[in-house]
């Protein structure tokens, strides 16, 4: 196999140190899995686990119009952000189609980090350009910059009940003021910047570090070596992703795409129409209008079979196609069947029964409330 | 990642160990590892007839759904219908407790087409 033309992390010998498999994630070499998904991703749920998230794309946009720029480029109110705080939004074209999820961090006034996912940095970062353009055209008195750091950061989550006193260990940043979805900018392991985010995609409580990249390995050694007294394990691709899915997170690509309206994606939340006008909301508002058709769920196989990605979903009696599964797997914590999919409303609410499409046999199935996992504290 | 001597091996990752005219089916150790933590096995009935390369069944990991594939041609004698309440046994002992099913061959002559563990390994290496 010629790897030759994947990208690595800075962690890659880390990686190979620990056994980790790599495998092609969207043209990075990344480890799907070190001793299993299952043993990880319940290390990440009971104790800790350590994940290399480097290949997110990190974007910064400064200045005194940064915060009305980004205000236009994405769904939610990035004005309602303090210093220190974050948030999850979209970003959606001129169709009110969803260009990327991404999270945005206030580290000024005038200073955002933008976190977008790494399959589509470029075209993320082509798209704020243009977008960049358009909003200067108007606002010629509001200027930002916006320039693609990625290769300049290091990204590790840990994540689980013991992350907090993990991480603790290695900074004198007070951890537990920070609250969810807020950040510190302090130090780790005494001399390293590092963004402190009470941030994450597992469910469960924790932290992503950014640091330095050169700084990245030292860093995640460290981390790895505090935390494995405490029951942590590094955690690849494989747990990340089943741990996503039982919180119902979407992941773009399988949930998200350039042509899914964000309210039928169920991320109304993130969607402000009373802030004044952003990229796509029209469009978003004519669609809601004209009547949305579908909604995203969580649902559970009744029978023996395991739902997954692209499996067709249909009426109860099996007669009527009415959706597509998005995502699916046995849930590791739970060790049920489920799925996120797309169905027609008329089947959306909890308790609906539909089938879902296994190797040619129509499987009965149930919408279930989500997440499909609740952390106990 | 082990391959005994005893068993002949398919390019689908199978295994079969050869008794008379029936052979017995399960999957290689280099097939459990590369799925990771099997969850889920699915068997055909006893005596359903399959042609050689025909889907028998399928195992699925956390993360992937994997086809099984009749090494043979000839009808099933024989299921292991312990293996579906506890998948993870793929895992643990591909050889032995997780045989699949097994095949009263129609054509006894198809077995010189699966290779020998050497050679298997040569294939399995060649996949790196």
């Amino acid at each position: 196999m010629d790897n030759k033309s994947l990208k690595r992390t800075s962690l890659f010998e880390e990686h190979c140190k620990l056994s980790g498999r790599m495998v092609d994630f969207g043209g990075w070499e990344l480890p799907v899995q070190y001793s299993g998904v299952m043993e990880e991703h319940r290390a990440c749920r009971e104790a800790a686990g350590l994940f290399d998230v480097s290949h997110m794309g990190e974007v910064h946009v400064e200045g005194a119009g940064a915060e009305a720029y980004l205000n236009f480029l994405v769904s939610n109110h990035v004005a309602k952000l303090n210093d220190l705080q974050a948030q999850y939004t979209v970003m959606c074209n001129r169709a009110g189609g969803i260009v990327d999820d991404l999270v945005i961090y206030r580290r000024a006034r005038d200073r955002f980090l933008v976190v977008v996912n790494a399959s589509n940095t470029d075209k993320d970062f082509s798209w704020m350009q243009e977008i960049a353009t358009e909003f200067r055209a108007t606002n010629p008195s509001l200027p930002f910059t916006i320039t693609n750091q990625s290769a300049e950061y290091t990204q590790i989550a840990i994540q689980g009940p013991k992350a907090a006193a993990i991480l603790q260990s290695l900074t004198a940043t007070p951890l537990s003021p920070i609250k969810t979805y807020w950040f510190a900018e302090g130090y780790v392991l005494g001399s390293i910047p590092a963004i402190l985010a009470r941030t994450g995609y597992t469910g469960e409580d924790g932290f992503e570090v950014y640091v330095p990249w050169a700084k990245g390995p030292e860093v995640w050694r460290a981390l790895y070596e505090a935390g494995v007294p405490f029951g942590l394990k590094p955690c690849g691709l494989g747990a990340r992703d089943t741990l996503r899915l039982e919180m119902k997170y979407p992941l773009y690509g399988n949930e998200l795409s350039d042509t899914t309206n964000p309210l039928e994606a169920g991320l109304g939340w993130v969607v402000k129409m009373d802030k004044g006008n952003f990229v796509g909301r029209e469009q978003i508002e004519a669609a809601k209008s004209s009547g949305l058709k579908r909604t995203l769920v969580g649902l559970k196989v009744l029978d023996r079979g395991i739902p997954r990605q692209g499996y067709a979903v249909w009426s109860p009696d099996g007669s009527e196609r009415i959706g597509e599964l998005t995502s699916g797997t046995q849930s590791p914590s739970t060790g049920l069947p489920v799925g996120i999919a797309y169905v027609a409303n008329a089947f959306a609410k909890v308790g609906s029964l539909v089938s879902v499409e296994i190797r040619g046999q129509k499987l009965r199935a149930e919408i279930i409330p989500t997440p499909f996992y609740k952390r106990p504290y | 990642m082990s391959f005994p001597n005893d068993l002949k091996y398919t390019k689908d990752h199978e295994w079969a160990r050869i008794d008379g005219n029936v052979v017995t089916v399960g999957i290689t150790d280099h097939a459990q590892s590369a799925l990771g933590d099997i969850v889920f096995v699915d068997l055909p009935k006893e005596g359903r007839t399959l042609n050689t390369g025909e889907t028998f069944g399928v195992v699925e990991s956390i993360k992937a759904v994997s086809d099984l594939y009749s090494p043979v041609a000839g009808r099933v004698v024989s299921v292991n219908n312990d293996l579906p309440s506890d998948p993870a046994v793929v895992n643990r002992e591909p050889y032995s407790t997780a045989w699949m099913v097994k095949i009263e061959m129609s054509n006894v002559s198809e077995l010189s087409t699966m290779m020998d563990a050497s050679a298997y390994q040569a294939y399995v290496d060649s996949l790196k």
